[in-house]
């Protein structure tokens, strides 16, 4: 599903996020990405959204190799995507619905279509009773889980997190990582950043670990699942 | 793509038509964008009246330019000839000419004005009298005021003044047309100024509405990065602007249209006034349909000019961080 083969990515100030990084993700794989914060982690799911391009290297996703996307077809890329953010990124002056709703309409869904494909997102995060409500009257946990549902609603096959849990407690963040399970479950294929080690290995989901942009030798017994 | 045509054949989901898809899209956009400008009620109506103000200026200019023409052109056709017969031409002779050229298709009436009355005339009101008396004869010829019918058009009214030029009796043909061509000349002037003048505040409308729709791109400079996030094109992030941009001319030209017609109702009244004085029948020329519609259509694509400007500009400029 993913796949990286030496992948640069430099800053016009010289300071290289990732320094010749290669990686695989299979298909229906839920993979989390660990490391310190400037290890790389938010460069390489931003690379995989193309919200930057590789200095070198290639990323191919789902068969595509992103350096051949051009600029013009970005958003129709960007569609395939679901994409799950540390602060949500949601629109605070619409109800959750209309926020579900927002890659549909983006799409060109149409209107019935789009409203069940809304509750049935919303029923899968626990929100549905909640759908006429404005983001900013729900808790922290709450509206990650309606950025999870915007993420999922159009029915991606591939679904980066970046920090999903960053601002949760242990609590909510192993209900958020619950909800994702159950999407791997379903055949989603999963990259998740995250720095909560404890967390990732209760689930005993495959661990990349980043340092300085390059991968981290990961002592075997750590990725034991039955640990 | 054959994977997901066979999913749906195996559960069929009732889709409408593109057409309409992307219509009841549009219109939703539209309403959005007009619902947002009605949520700011003062800062839309202030921009609104800056659009009418710059469209009703010229477009009334234009109208009293188009009034001066009317009445002008009333005068052009009603310009009487005077011909000054020849000293040795009889009062007989020139009381018969008067009848033969009233006879013609193309002159309306002719008055004969004898010379012993343009000198009693001229003595009444010049105020030379004693000194007149002292004249041997009288100096003044016949004259005959000629005026052509109404149907003449500029080019037969010119050929009926060489015509009476031609005759023996004539020694000269009068028309005052030059002050008419001169005032028309002017007119002109003030139309290509007004064509300027137009253009120029085209301008300033497109500038106005462009700086407003950058405003507005700024204040939803979030929601504009979140959208392209998920997977918006410019095109879905620019089209509630154009919107503005059209509701905002669209309004504006309604105004104008409001403003000009509510300036000749007010002049109504003055105008019948100087009808009565003038006993005429002068009644102002009001926008033809054509015109009205062209103020609204400047209006909405000056509006959706300068929003498709700033909109398609600062869209691109604009990415996800």
């Amino acid at each position: 599903m993913i796949h990286l083969e030496n992948v640069t990515k430099r800053f016009p100030g010289g300071q290289e996020a990732l320094s010749g990084l290669s990686l695989s993700v299979d298909k229906g794989e839920m993979v989390f990405v660990t490391g310190h914060s400037g290890a790389g982690k938010s460069t390489l799911l931003r690379l995989i959204a193309l919200i930057e391009r590789p200095t070198n290297g290639h990323v191919v996703v789902d068969g595509q190799n992103t350096s051949r996307v051009k600029r013009r077809r970005i958003p129709a890329y960007r569609r395939q995507i679901g994409m799950v953010f540390q602060d949500h990124k949601l629109l605070y002056d619409r109800p959750v619905f209309d926020n579900v709703a927002l890659p549909l309409v983006i799409a060109g869904v149409g209107h019935r279509e789009a409203g069940r494909k809304v509750r049935a997102a919303l029923d899968q995060v626990g929100l549905l009773h909640k759908e006429k409500q404005r983001p900013e009257t729900l808790s922290a946990g709450e509206q990650q889980r309606v950025g999870i549902a915007r993420a999922i609603v159009s029915r991606p096959k591939l679904l980066i997190a970046d920090e999903p849990t960053g601002n949760l407690d242990p609590e909510l963040s192993l209900e958020v990582m619950r909800i994702f399970r159950r999407f791997n479950e379903v055949g989603v294929t999963l990259l998740i950043a995250s720095h909560d080690i404890a967390l990732i290995d209760r689930l005993g989901c495959r661990r990349i670990a980043l340092e300085d942009g390059r991968l981290q030798q990961v002592p075997e017994e750590e990725v034991d699942p039955w640990l | 793509m054959a994977v997901t045509r066979n999913a749906d054949a195996v559960a069929p989901v009732r889709r409408s038509s593109p057409l309409a898809i992307w219509f009841a899209r549009h219109m939703g956009v539209a309403i959005g964008s007009l619902g947002r400008l009605v949520r700011h009620p003062l800062s839309s109506l202030m921009i609104v009246l800056v659009i009418a103000v710059t469209l009703a200026l010229p477009a009334a200019v234009n109208l009293v330019v188009k009034n001066a023409r009317s009445i002008s052109g009333s005068w052009d056709n009603a310009l009487d000839f005077s011909i000054f017969l020849k000293q040795e031409t009889g009062e007989e002779a020139a009381a018969g000419l008067a009848r033969l050229i009233e006879q013609r298709a193309d002159v309306e009436s002719v008055s004969f004005i004898s010379a012993t009355r343009a000198l009693a005339d001229f003595k009444e009101l010049s105020g030379f009298g004693a000194a007149l008396d002292r004249l041997p004869d009288n100096p003044l010829p016949h004259t005959l005021v000629v005026r052509p019918s109404a149907g003449n058009t500029s080019a037969s009214l010119i050929l009926l003044q060489e015509e009476l030029g031609n005759l023996p009796e004539t020694e000269y043909v009068q028309v005052d047309t030059e002050w008419v061509q001169r005032f028309h000349a002017i007119l002109d002037i003030v139309r290509q100024a007004i064509a300027i003048g137009a253009a120029l505040l085209g301008i300033a409308i497109v500038v106005i509405i462009g700086n407003t729709i950058r405003l507005d791109i700024e204040n939803r400079r979030d929601e504009i990065e979140v959208t392209k996030l998920i997977g918006a094109s410019n095109a879905f992030v620019r089209r509630p602007f154009l919107w503005t941009g059209f509701w905002y001319g669209l309004a504006g030209g309604l105004l104008a249209l409001g403003l000009v017609y509510y300036g000749l109702f007010l002049l109504q009244g003055p105008v019948a006034r100087l009808a009565g004085l003038y006993q005429a029948n002068i009644a102002i020329a009001s926008m033809s349909l054509e015109e009205a519609a062209a103020i609204i259509g400047v209006g909405v694509f000056l509006g959706l000019f300068g929003s498709w400007f700033t909109a398609a500009r600062h869209m691109r400029r604009i990415e996800p961080r």
